[in-house]
Formats: C-alpha cells, structure tokens, sequence
C-alpha cells in the first residue's frame, strides 16, 4: 500500500536530520593488491629464513633487546605453567610453536598443495582449488582470490611443483605481511609510555596485557597495569593475578566504577611513580555498541588530559578464530579508538588467522605480537616471513 | 559492508529472460554468487559446498512465475534450505532426567562460556522455577572461579563454595554432591576454555564428562568465529559427543556463518543464542533469523507484516485522491506521521531489522521518536488553513505555533521543509511506473476504489518471502539518511519510484510456486 512506503520515506528524513554515526560496517570489497613491494621494507627486523629464526626472531616488543638467552627457560616455564602444549620438545622455539599451531592450517594446505600440483598443469580447475585452500584458511575470498591470481600469472597452463606452489604462495603472503611486522616499541622519552589495549570480548586482552607485563618487566623496564575492564567480573581479579606474577603494581577500582576514572587516575599513578610503561586493560566491547565505544573515545579523550601524546600505542587484540568480521572490528576500533597496532591470539589452536593477511592488505596496521599459548612467555613478535612460511611450508 | 546476496543474484539473474524453468546454466551462475556470500559469511567452506548443491538441485528446473524475478525465486530457495538444514524448530535445553541435571559447558577460550552459563543459571531460575547451582570447573585462567562466583552473585544463582587446590573433576564430583544434598534441579559446570587441539585439556573434559553423567554437553561457540567453526565442531563432538551448541555474541555485526558450519558438521542442534550483555540477553534460537542474517537480509517479513497490520487502507486511498490533484499538505503529513507512530515509531521497525537491533537504542537516545511527536504537535498547533496551505505561515503565526507546541520557531520551520521535500517527492513519484504510482494515482488517474481492494489482495496472498530484498535497501537508505541528508536520498529504495527494485513482483499477483508459506496475517481481505 502506499502508506507504509511514505513513512519509510519520513524516516530517511527524519535520520537525515541526526547526525548518527554509520553503523560501523567493514568495507571489505576493497581488499587488492594494495601491498605494495614498494612498502615492503621491514623496519630493520631481519627476516631470516628458515632455521635461522631462532636467534633473529624473538625481538619481543622491543627489537633492542636479544631474547634468545631466555628462551629455554621459556621452554621449562611453558612446560610447567602451561601444560597445554601437547609434549613440548624441551628447547622449542617460538617458531616451532607458531608452526605447531599452524600445523593443522599448514599441513592441510600444504597436503592440499601437494595433491593439487603433484605433476599438474595449472588450470583453471586447480586454481579454484587454491583458492578454496585459502578461503579456508580465513584469507576470505577477496584475498584467496587476489593471491591466487598472483600465482596464476604466467605461469597458467605450465607444469608446476608442487615446491614452486609452496613457495610461491608463501612468498605471496609474505608480500603483505612483510610491512606490518613491526614490534612494539617502548618509547624511553615517555614516562609513561601508555598502552592502551582493546578488543571485542573474549579477545585476550588481559591475558595478552599479562603476558606483555613479564615481557617488558624482564627487559627491565618498570611496568604498570591498570584494570580497565571494570564490567567483567573478576577481570580485575585476573589482572591482579598477573600483577602478582609480574611483579608489576595494579591500579584498580571497584567493578563497575567509571573506566575512564580510572585511566586518568592510573595515568597519573605512573607518571607520579616514574613508570616506564602503563599497560591499561579495557572491557571488551563489540565494535557495533555505539555506546561502549564512545565510552572507549571518552577513555582516550580523558588520557590526553594528563598526557596530550597518550595514548602512545593501541593494541587491538584479534582472537586468531574470527572470521571475516575481524575486518569490521579492524575498521570500527581504528576509527573510535586510534588503534595503532594489532596482537593477534590464539594462534596455538587449529584457527589459521588468515584474515591477518587481507586486514593487513587494506589496513596496513602493524602487528606486533602473536598469542601462541596461556603461559606467560607466549606471546611472540610478529615475523611475517615466518608466518608466511609456517601457512605455506607445513 | 557485504553486498547482500540479493543484489548480486539480481546482477546474475536479471539478465535471463522469463523462461519457463530454471537452467541449470543460469542456477551454476547464480550458485557461485550463492557461495560467495556464504563463505564471506564465514560458513564454512566444505558446508558451503554441500549446500550449494542441495540448493542446486532443487532449483533446477523450477518453473520461473512471471511476476517473480529468477533471482527472487533462487533467494526463496537459497533461504528455505537455510533453514531446513539450520534445523527448523527451536529445541529448548532438555532437562528431563532425574535431579540433579547436570549441564557441562564447553568451548574455545574467550567464547563466552561463564557468561553463558550464568545466564542459563539465570534463565532456569527465572523463567523455569528451577533450584541452579553453577560451579566453575576452571582451574587455569587466573579468577575464573571468582569470575562464576561473582555473576552467580549478581543473577542470584547459588554457586559452589571455591575450595582451592581441587582439580576439576574434583570439583565437578563436589558440585554434584552439593546439588543431590541441597535439592538443586539442576547443576551447570562451566569448564576452562580449551583449544580443540589441547589433547590434555580434551582428556581432561572427557574425564569430567565420565565422572558426571550430564544430561545436556553444550558447546560454546563465539557467533563471529571463521573456517575455525569446523574444526571447533568436531573436535568437541567427537571427543564429547556434545547434545547441542549455544552461539555467543549474536549482537555482534558478524554474519553468523559459523551457525551453519556448526550445525552441519555436528548434526546437533543450536539451542540457544546470546544477544547481549544482560543476563536475560539469551534467546532460544530462531533459524529463520540466522538464515536472512547469513544472507545478508533482515528480518523484514516481521516488517512487512507489523506495516500491513496497522495502516490503513482508508487513509491511503485518500491520501491517493489529494495526491492525483497534486495536493499534499500539512494534514496529511500529519497523518503519516500518526501512522508511523503506530507502527513502532522508527525504532520499532528498526528493530525487526536484526543487526539493526542496537540502532535502536541509539535513535531512541537521539530522540527520533520524540521528533514523531513534537512534529505533530506543531501541526497540531496549526489552524486549519495553516495546515491545508503553509504558505501562509509568516513569522509570526510560526511563533505562535512554536509556543504552542513547546518547541521553537527552528522547529517549525524544519517540519515545514520537510513536509515541502516530501510534497516534490510525491509530485515526481508519478513518472515512474509501479506499485507506488499506481497506489498515488499520479501514474494514471489514480486507483479506484475496486482497485485498491485488488492490490490489497495481492498483497495478501504474496508470500512475505519475496519481499526479503528489502532490508538491504533498507539499510543502505539508512546507513545513507544517518549521515545527514535528505529525503530524497533517505530510503532510495522505497521513496524514488525505485521501487520496482524492491517490490518487483508486488504487482503481478501469483503466488510464487511451491511456497505455501504465511500469508500476512494482519491483512485483512477487504476493507472497503
């Protein structure tokens, strides 16, 4: 009937006049081949191939520092602490975790690599294939898509090995991976240096926060939490928890108090104590609650009061199982709260985190950690050439 | 953010021509769009693949109505087998079995399982009349017990003392002493998060599962999650043999793909889903809502029929009448605005857009609704003349007006623009053809009476399915309107004479074949 389209055309009129944000929604359709080679220069971290890893990977959030001595006493404490690890290998490095963890990703492509291009002429029939191969890594369509036409390009109707695949796949992804490894720097002019950590519920948040407590503790630097998260219950039990074990101070308030009370009060508490490095939590927040990310802004609004440069990093925390919708959470968080760089978590589990590679494709963010475990010590650089590789190498 | 599937099946399918039945040609083209927007909805991609041909088979050879586009008919079909294998009727938590009920709840770290388990706790308490003890059964995330203690605190659901240094099965053996003494009807244990390959943690649920007996294993499953869903499902249902899945953060903006993966790979059913922070944010799970959302269309049946309940017919047709003579006045904006009203205001239809739901909230905060009715209020305040002709109004009767209404000169004159857009609206609606010109009277001297009682029964046997390509119009209008601009591009698909778009098939009449499913209730057959 007419009536019913007529208010529906009020409406518009009526939502044009507020000036409501835009739902946030992720634009993803522009996922292409915007990374560049040209921006692919890693800053200063060395890509080392292969077995060399061992030593040149583990520039933990401060690329200054050598953490290789520590790393067997890693080993122990992961066997320890956490018991999750199925039979760690006693000096694993954190390379062999990250390919533990994307074993299950790796081997299936890869074994999928192998059937497919064992003897076999790249058709179209195969490319499809590899695209599927891709998709189910989380890469998503537009990038499976646009990789897979990277691979096919002059190489269509030739034989290939299944190596030269491998590689070429790898290669691929770390073409885009390459400009976003960046590890966190603590920046020693700051007193405080503020971190700022976000994420939808259930992200790792805390635990990330707790992890990269005991990482910069132990590179000597003097480290503050705050509880942000002062919806959750027991959050900020959580986080006290990690005080303890860190031996890092926890400014908290009681659940349910102002969050950015809070912020200000903690800044202020750490530049007061001559801190090195504030690393204050939030609650997690689904990117679509209008109302929780404001609270978010209000959040960074406040520490700019203290400290007009503050926050000095936000880390947006991505649970490596999300699907597409990582993307949105990527593109709401970044423009509400300035995030400046990603951790992604729970990359020990047989989710795959392919997604990092088209967010890093469109939003060109730096990731500076991965999550690979619970223990206290698994939380590692970022290192795109071995990500690339454990996703195309098994 | 995605291209809803109907859009692009419009682009596929548009072009065929009105043949007989579906090709299988024209079905494989649409197929692969199909398959796109379920894998960008994250389902996962073996699923997919599966579904497509069970799609593909059923719509090859479907006979093709002329009023109904080839891509509408393969939304119609893509949508109902969505449902089918999302598991047509909703299955409650089962809780019969002698008392204690045991409840094990497991899942991937940070999918939501204490939170879920305390809004079962409260769901029992509350709506079922249940005697709940919750017990944490997670001994490795640091405060996890305390996290269950101070929710069951806060939904006032008993739980388990904490006694540290116990190992979950411990506890678990504890939580089923203390409910079968304290009389519980039922004992939900919340275990720590586990990745699915955690091979000692997955021993360790098992245990608890042999040493409990419980009578529902739900599997927790975080609604956003990728390809991962697969993986999850299997590994907890091959080593658990779980009974059915709650889908967390279903608020969230994600497409909810991982419902159909989840499904299809367990065979079990999703009992439950969790739709907010609140503790009573948990729904029984509705397939029809995930289906439309996994496609990437609202829920706009509920829409459409709440509209048709409440307009009324009467009204339109001598709002068709003054329009043939190119009459819109203030009047009768105020009668579209009491209508609006009556259908929820603009909150109560953005709600039954799902995805849509917190947008609500914001315009209720913004005050939109309010603006529905001091926009009455100022033509209320008007004098009869004023409101038939508002070129009238000067300076001065608009401050009368305003103090009438309680509200200021501004918002008079922002009532008076608006109704001046919408007036240039419904003069150019005429050139274009459609349902809408032929409703306003303007495409060709208007709608007789008879003629408006025929639509209206057309519009009643149509089945409210092929009018699901709405919302994604819908949204687009409104993610546009929202920043800021006017009428004319506010609902593009509804307010331009775009219609044909939207509604194609609105005017034709038959129903579309094999779909014998609701006609709008609210409709009555004639009115007149």
């Amino acid at each position: 009937m007419s009536s019913p389209t007529k208010p529906k055309g009020l409406f518009g009129r009526l939502f044009g006049a507020k000036d409501k944000p835009a739902a946030p929604e992720a634009e993803t359709h522009a996922v292409d081949a915007a990374a560049e080679p040209a921006e692919a220069a890693p800053s200063g971290e060395a890509i080392a191939s292969g077995e060399a890893l061992a030593e040149t990977g583990p520039a933990p959030l401060e690329p200054a520092q050598a953490v290789d001595a520590d790393a067997p006493a890693r080993a122990a404490a992961a066997g320890t602490d956490s018991a999750e690890q199925p039979a760690p290998e006693p000096k694993k490095g954190w390379f062999q975790r990250l390919k533990d963890g994307l074993s299950k990703t790796s081997s299936k492509l890869s074994s999928g690599i192998t059937g497919l291009f064992t003897k076999r002429k790249l058709d179209g029939a195969t490319l499809d294939d590899l695209e599927d191969l891709l998709i189910e890594a989380d890469l998503g369509v537009e990038t499976a898509t646009r990789i897979t036409g990277a691979i096919s390009k002059g190489r269509y109707e030739k034989g290939i090995s299944a190596d030269e695949v491998r590689a070429i796949l790898a290669s691929e992804v770390k073409r885009v991976l390459e400009p976003v490894a960046h590890p966190l720097v603590v920046d020693a002019s700051r007193k405080p240096h503020v971190i700022l950590v976000v994420g939808v519920n259930g992200s790792g948040k805390t635990t990330t926060i707790g992890k990269m407590a005991a990482k910069f503790a132990s590179e000597g630097h003097k480290v503050m939490l705050a509880a942000g998260d002062t919806f959750r219950a027991a959050a900020i039990d959580q986080l006290k928890v990690w005080g303890e074990r860190t031996g890092a101070p926890v400014i908290a308030r009681a659940v349910g108090s102002d969050a950015s009370g809070l912020a200000f009060d903690a800044l202020r508490a750490a530049t007061e104590a001559g801190t090195d490095v504030l690393l204050l939590d939030t609650a997690g927040r689904l990117q679509n609650k209008q109302a929780l990310m404001e609270e978010l802004e209000k959040v960074v609004r406040v520490l700019k009061k203290i400290d007009p440069s503050a926050p000095h990093s936000v880390l947006l925390v991505l649970d490596a199982t999300t699907g597409q919708n990582a993307m949105s959470q990527v593109e709401v968080f970044a423009r509400m709260a300035g995030v400046t760089g990603l951790v992604m978590t729970k990359l020990d589990g047989t989710a795959r985190g392919g997604i990092l590679v088209a967010i890093s494709a469109k939003h060109k963010l730096p990731v500076h950690a991965i999550g690979v475990g619970e223990g206290i010590d698994d939380l590692q650089p970022f290192d795109a050439g071995e990500f690339a590789k454990a996703i195309a190498a098994g | 953010m995605f291209q809803s599937l109907s859009d692009r099946l419009s682009g596929v399918l548009d072009k065929l021509t009105r043949r007989g039945a579906l090709s299988e040609a024209d079905v494989g083209e649409a197929m692969r769009e199909v398959r796109r927007a379920l894998l960008e909805a994250d389902v996962a991609l073996d699923v997919v693949k599966e579904f497509v041909e069970a799609v593909k088979a059923k719509a090859v050879g479907q006979e093709v109505v002329k009023s109904v586009t080839p891509g509408q008919m393969v939304v119609k079909i893509v949508n109902d087998e969505l449902v089918r294998m999302l598991g047509s009727d909703a299955e409650p938590v089962d809780l019969h079995a002698s008392p204690p009920v045991a409840i094990l709840m497991a899942g991937l770290q940070g999918s939501g399982k204490t939170t879920t388990t305390a809004k079962i706790g409260y769901r029992l308490k509350n709506r079922d009349r249940k005697k709940v003890l919750m017990a944490s059964l997670d001994t490795r995330r640091p405060a996890a017990q305390e996290q269950l203690r101070v929710l069951g605190e806060q939904t006032q659901v008993d739980t388990l003392p904490i006694v540290a240094g116990q190992g979950p099965v411990q506890i678990a053996k504890r939580a089923l002493d203390a409910a079968r003494l304290g009389g519980y009807d039922v004992v939900l244990l919340d275990t720590a998060g586990r990745t699915s390959i955690d091979e000692e943690l997955m021993q360790e649920v098992a245990d608890i599962k042999a040493a409990t007996n419980p009578h529902e294993i739900l599997l927790v499953v975080d609604s956003l999650t990728g390809q991962d869903a697969v993986n999850t499902a299997k590994a907890f249902d091959a080593r658990l043999a779980i009974t059915g899945t709650v889908l967390t953060r279903a608020d969230g903006d994600g497409r909810g793909g991982a419902a159909l993966s989840m499904r299809a790979v367990t065979g079990k059913p999703i009992k439950l889903i969790g739709v907010g922070e609140k503790w009573d944010a948990l729904e029984d799970f509705d397939p029809k809502r995930i289906a439309g959302r996994i496609l990437g269309m609202g829920d706009i049946v509920g829409l459409v029929e709440k509209a048709a309940q409440n307009l009324d017919i009467e009204k339109a047709a001598k709002i068709a009448e003054k329009m043939k003579k190119g009459v819109f006045d203030l009047e009768d904006l105020a009668e579209q605005l009491a209508q609006m009203e009556k259908i929820g205001g603009a909150g109560g239809l953005m709600s039954m857009l799902p995805g849509v739901g917190k947008l609500k909230s914001q315009i209720n905060e913004a005050g939109i609704n309010k603006d529905v009715k001091r926009q009455r209020a100022i033509i209320s305040s008007m004098t009869p003349k004023e409101r038939r002709n508002p070129k009238v109004l000067d300076g001065k009767r608009k401050r009368r007006i305003a103090a009438g209404s309680g509200t200021t000169p501004a918002d008079v004159n922002k009532l008076l623009k608006m109704h001046m857009a919408m007036a240039d609206m419904m003069k150019s609606m005429g050139k274009k053809g459609g349902l809408m010109s032929r409703m306003m009277g303007m495409g060709g001297g208007g709608p007789s009476e008879a003629e408006l009682a025929k639509m209206q029964q057309e519009l009643a046997a149509l089945d409210p399915k092929a009018l699901e390509q709405l919302p994604a119009d819908l949204k687009d209008a409104l993610s546009g309107a929202r920043g800021g601009s006017g009428l004319s591009k506010g609902l593009p698909g509804l307010g331009g004479g775009a219609l044909p778009k939207g509604l194609p098939g609105l005017g034709g009449g038959p129903l579309l074949p094999g779909l014998g499913g609701p006609k709008f209730p609210g409709l009555p057959g004639k009115k007149k």
